[in-house]
């Protein structure tokens, strides 16, 4: 679909752009409603990204809340046949509370979730989609993939309490090198442990060269598996055409209670933080009581909003002054025969000083007089 | 193409320490040096831009991308927690944060403890840690007058010789945990700038070793 840029805001592109891209590869719309029960949420809090939560009595005395997440709604009302596989994608707000702004903000959020029975194909697929979606966005975009197996596996081949094991994994997502030499200090962790994890804090790689890189530092099955995946991943990734997209690096924490096996986040150059994130999270069907697996993604797309805007320096094309003893008839043929001329237009009695135009034009008896032009900072 | 990197200074003499660092390390920019009131200082040719702004506010610039690195000591990354990459740790600025009291306090525990401090999250997530209730006073200055005029209990806060705190009585209780000058970048920018920052950052990891 071609939308213009001049009318459309970059967000609002990319909710059509995103829903055909989806639609093409036969993901359905999947309509959620606004509120949900709390307790859906009381229940799963792990799984939510903050833990406020707005809410209200209906009109049954029911605690309801605004939905701060989609994905919870999602796999409670599907219902999973042994063998099937639900692609769906949808487009909704949530609300949710934000360090930035002092209180609740509604954030419009598209997601596309691919639930059942979820094979390497499948995840393969999400992910293609992932880097897609970035591309519908910005020809210069990221994503950026990890794998929790690997680096659980990697920490677990040292006894380390939760805690240790929780400062470890804060200092890989911030790639705090002296932290880490200062933790392995402290645990008595071995040399070669350590040079892994210098080599893995200190890499960024497309996924295919990250791999060569690490296939000689599995340690144990976990992370062996974990290489597996990741690699026939990027063997995907390059019969798509997108191996360049897709880079290693295993600072991109997600909620760990919530993913488990690959997670990503996807950037676009000149937003500052990561406008798409998802991974796998089998966890939270089993916690549903649901014997499936699940992958997805959301992109926030409250973050493009500004991002690049092509703002056009002017706010009509022409500003058309007319005197309102003319005939109406003159006054409409005028105007239609401007806009006929692919111009927008914009009428109005008298000289408005706040608008910002391109021309002003008068129309009088004799036909159409132009009075002034400012094409200076034409954007077209 | 060579991609520009701004570079996010803290005022100050931490500041001007960084900036030799950062200079040796290959990224210089004499204009830094003149006097002038410019607030943004370039160098075309190496592809730099530094400006100076209040140390509290580096993390803040980097955060936001208005920066793509900056030096921050960690006593600001740990008050306001932002989400960026931590690349090394420049060994200068070194300090401590502490828990500081009159010589003759002795901490109880039989009441809330008030804590006088500049770095409420530090000082909450330090008594947290030991189930301890705390009433935190948050200050902006002179912290060491809030035990002498008996409003609070303790203070938390930044410890470099305590010879501050020896003039006024006080004296170190517990160390919470050791301060330097860390250099911190945007993760966004280090994804799509990486070779630029890689190459500073290794700059400096040879300066300081």
């Amino acid at each position: 679909m071609n939308l213009s840029s001049s009318v459309f805001r970059n967000d609002e592109i990319a909710v059509y752009n995103l829903r055909e891209l989806y639609q093409s590869y036969g993901y359905n719309l999947y309509k959620i409603n606004r509120f949900e029960e709390y307790d859906l949420y009381a229940r799963n809090k792990n799984f939510l990204v903050s833990e406020n939560i707005l809410t209200f009595t209906d009109t049954n005395g029911r605690l309801m809340a605004l939905k701060p997440d989609v994905t919870l709604s999602l796999i409670k009302n599907i219902a999973l046949g042994a063998d099937q596989t639900y692609k769906v994608f949808y487009n909704e707000n949530v609300y949710r509370t934000s360090s930035a702004s002092n209180g609740f903000k509604e954030i419009v959020q598209t997601g596309l979730e691919c639930i059942g029975k979820v094979d390497m194909m499948s995840e393969c697929e999400v992910l293609m989609l992932a880097i897609k979606s970035l591309e519908c966005i910005s020809n210069e975009s990221i994503l950026d993939i990890s794998h929790m197996g690997f680096i659980e596996g990697l920490l677990d081949s040292e006894k380390l309490s939760a805690n240790e094991k929780e400062k470890f994994l804060f200092a890989i997502e911030s790639k705090n090198l002296s932290e880490i030499k200062r933790l392995c200090n402290i645990n008595g962790i071995p040399d070669n442990l350590l040079n892994i994890l210098e080599v893995i804090v200190n890499m960024y790689l497309p996924l295919d060269k990250s791999i060569e890189i690490l296939s000689e530092m599995a340690l144990n099955s976990k992370m062996l598996d974990a290489l597996r995946e990741l690699s026939d991943i990027a063997d995907a990734m390059k019969i798509y055409g997108l191996q360049d997209k897709i880079l290693l690096d295993f600072s991109v924490v997600n909620n760990r209670n919530y993913y488990n096996g690959i997670t990503f986040k996807g950037f676009i150059k000149g937003i500052p933080e990561s406008i798409l994130s998802g991974g796998r999270y089998d966890k939270l069907l089993e916690k549903m009581g649901k014997q499936s697996r699940a992958i997805g993604f959301a992109v926030y797309l409250d973050k493009i909003e500004r991002y690049g805007n092509n703002e056009s320096s002017f706010d009509v094309d022409a500003l058309i002054i007319y005197d309102p003893a003319l005939s109406y008839k003159k006054i409409i043929n005028a105007v239609e025969e401007i806009r006929g001329q692919g111009k927008s237009v914009k009428l109005a009695v008298v000289i408005d000083n706040s608008v910002k135009y391109k021309e002003l034009l008068k129309i009088t008896e004799r036909g159409v007089e132009l009075l002034e032009r400012n094409d200076k900072y034409s954007a077209s | 193409m060579k991609e520009m990197i701004s570079i996010a200074l803290p005022k100050g003499r931490l500041g001007e320490k960084a900036y030799k660092i950062l200079a040796d390390a290959g990224v210089e920019c004499p204009a830094i040096n003149e006097e002038s009131r410019k607030l943004i200082f370039e160098n075309a040719e190496k592809g730099v831009r530094y400006f100076w702004v209040k140390p509290s506010d580096v993390v803040i610039y980097v955060e936001r991308g208005a920066a793509d690195i900056g030096i921050a000591g960690k006593d600001i990354i740990l008050e306001y927690s932002p989400d960026i990459y931590e690349l090394a740790d420049l060994g200068i600025g070194k300090c401590r944060m502490a828990v500081a009291a009159k010589k003759d306090f002795c901490d109880k525990r039989d009441t809330t403890l008030r804590v006088a401090t500049k770095f409420p999250n530090i000082a909450k997530d330090y008594y947290n840690k030991q189930s301890r209730e705390i009433d935190i006073i948050k200050l902006n200055g002179s912290i060491e007058l809030a035990p002498i005029l008996e409003m609070s209990d303790v203070i938390v806060d930044i410890v470099e010789t305590g010879k501050t705190l020896l003039e006024n009585d006080l004296e170190p209780k517990q160390d919470i945990v050791d301060i330097s000058a860390r250099l911190i970048a945007n993760k966004v920018s280090y994804k799509f700038k990486n070779k630029e920052i890689r190459t500073i950052c290794e700059g400096i990891e040879k300066i300081i070793k």
